[in-house]
């Protein structure tokens, strides 16, 4: 249990990532690197891939990094209808981390731009749902 | 080029807005159609397979309960799904069959009937076809996914608004002839002008896409039955065959991908095996389907099918190459943009035209000059599958 408390609206309650959660309550953004073969994924993935291992360990993903690409949604699926206009957008910190989340609502839209320096940070909902977002940086 | 598989016969629904009818009342009319186009009866057939995406109606294993209606038991029959690729999957799931030597003649339904739920349920559905785990949570949708590819490549490839309408104006054209289709008003740019207060066109959906680069959901089925040589051609006098088959898979998650200014990479993995297996290159093609569930889609379908080198798609729409005059006609039955998109029959749907092109027998679509080859590109999800098969005639 706990991953239901993961962004807006989550639609998974138990993985064996859900350690993401808690992690977002501390303030920190982590992806999983494997213990065996170093390799590391966003998001999370409790498997290594490249060396089938089980052994993984948390790393804090990078705080500066580049807006690769945006979409802003003026109609929104079931369940998120509150919630338009908000774009969401995909980070790339190089070395092939990249992440995808909401952009802040603090940021204008007209100032979003392809290739744009940010960062990202933890939010929390008035509901009390735990997510992050990218961040102006 | 080996002839070993052949479409024998081809049918579909009307793509509508609200059908009037069960699932298996729909899959039957395109059924019955392609049916009568083999001038064969149930016991030539050997198996059947049915393809959707699921949760858009209520029935669970839809095979059993539609090969019962269509009367194609006690054949074996199976469900197939790959999202909005779901028939053209299916199609390759037969050929392989047919080629083993297992059977002979198995027919591919596709079917959807999405106006049982709202479209806003219908938008949680078809995001729920990504990642759940770790994007859905964002309030994702269809085309907000597309739009991220949409603003990498403007930003890129000096791609225009104005490009993106072209796409679409091209589509409504062919729509307007076509009878099957949803959407038969030929578009101008007036429609695409935020300042016309008659049309929903420019309103932003998931910008930089709008009302009318989206395609929109319908109801609708699609009928391929296939055959091997020695069936197709003791019942057809005009097998088309199929020459080559490709298709390819990718990361689910937008964070997993290389680069949102390339377009799909499934399309390009899938047209390469194809044009491989058929022995054939991009320009031997004489005609194609691609698919534009968005117009970006069709923009980022011309570069990984290589009809325009990578950066290059919008030239081939701002010089009308992809219309049915010019050199490599696109779409010229409308596309998704206007059919609508039943999104387990489209495939199947996109098959037919191409069939029909193939034929001769395409009505006032028809692209001159004998079609010998032609071309489909079926996308699941956002660029989650993609399937590249390519027909020809004797």
């Amino acid at each position: 249990m706990g991953f239901e408390k993961f962004g807006r609206k989550s639609f998974t309650a138990i993985t064996k990532t859900a350690k993401f959660v808690d992690l977002l309550a501390e303030g920190k953004v982590e992806g999983t690197v494997c213990k065996d073969c170093g390799a590391k994924f966003f998001p999370p993935r409790a498997d290594c891939a490249k060396c089938f291992s089980k052994n993984m360990d948390w790393f804090e993903m990078p705080k500066k990094g580049k807006l690769e690409t945006f979409a802003t949604a003026y109609y929104a699926p079931f369940g998120f209808e509150a919630d338009p206009p908000y774009t969401m957008g995909l980070v790339d910190f190089g070395n092939n981390l990249k992440l995808f989340a909401r952009m802040a609502k603090d940021i204008k839209p007209e100032d979003i731009k392809v290739g744009m320096d940010v960062t990202i940070r933890t939010l929390k909902y008035e509901d009390n749902q735990l997510s992050f977002e990218i961040a102006k940086a | 080029m080996k002839k070993e598989v052949a479409v024998i016969g081809v049918g579909q629904s009307n793509f509508v807005r609200g059908y009037e009818g069960s699932i298996r009342e729909l899959a039957f009319e395109a059924f019955r159609e392609a049916m009568q186009d083999a001038g064969i009866t149930q016991k030539e057939v050997d198996a059947s397979i049915f393809c959707s995406a699921p949760e858009y109606d209520k029935q669970r294993s839809p095979a059993g309960v539609l090969a019962e209606y269509m009367g194609l038991i006690p054949q074996p029959t199976f469900y197939v799904e790959s999202v909005c690729s779901s028939s053209s999957t299916g199609v390759k799931v037969a050929y392989g069959m047919i080629k083993s030597g297992l059977h002979d003649v198995v027919v591919v339904l596709g079917f959807q009937k999405m106006s049982e739920i709202t479209s806003a349920e219908s938008q949680e559905r078809m995001g729920r076809g990504a990642d759940i785990q770790w994007e859905a949570p964002f309030g994702t949708m269809m085309p907000a996914y597309y739009a991220l590819y949409a603003q990498a490549y403007m930003a890129k490839h000096g791609l225009t608004h104005e490009d993106l309408m072209s796409v679409r104006i091209k589509s409504s054209s062919y729509g307007s002839m076509n009878e099957r289709a949803v959407y038969r008003k030929s578009l101008t740019p007036a429609d695409f002008d935020p300042n016309n207060p008659n049309t929903k066109l420019p309103s932003p959906v998931a910008w930089p896409l709008r009302q009318g680069d989206c395609c929109a959901n319908a109801d609708g089925s699609s009928c391929i039955i296939l055959a091997n040589a020695q069936k197709a051609k003791a019942f057809s006098k005009k097998p088309i065959w199929i020459l080559g088959i490709g298709a390819a898979s990718e990361a689910v998650n937008m964070a997993a991908r290389p680069d949102f200014t390339k377009g799909l990479s499934v399309g390009y993995g899938a047209a390469a095996q194809a044009y491989k297996m058929a022995g054939i290159a991009p320009k031997d093609v004489k005609v194609a389907e691609v698919h534009d569930c968005f117009t970006i889609a069709e923009i980022m379908a011309y570069e990984g099918l290589g009809f325009a080198p990578a950066g290059e798609g919008k030239k081939l729409i701002r010089e009308k190459t992809t219309y049915k005059e010019g050199k490599i006609p696109v779409n010229v039955d409308g596309g998704l943009l206007s059919k609508g998109h039943p999104i387990g029959a489209t495939g199947g749907s996109q098959i037919r035209t191409i069939v029909l092109q193939l034929r001769g027998k395409a009505g006032p679509m028809q692209v001159a000059g004998e079609p010998d080859i032609g071309l489909v590109h079926n996308i699941g999800g956002v660029g989650l599958y993609g399937n590249v098969t390519i027909f020809g005639r004797d």
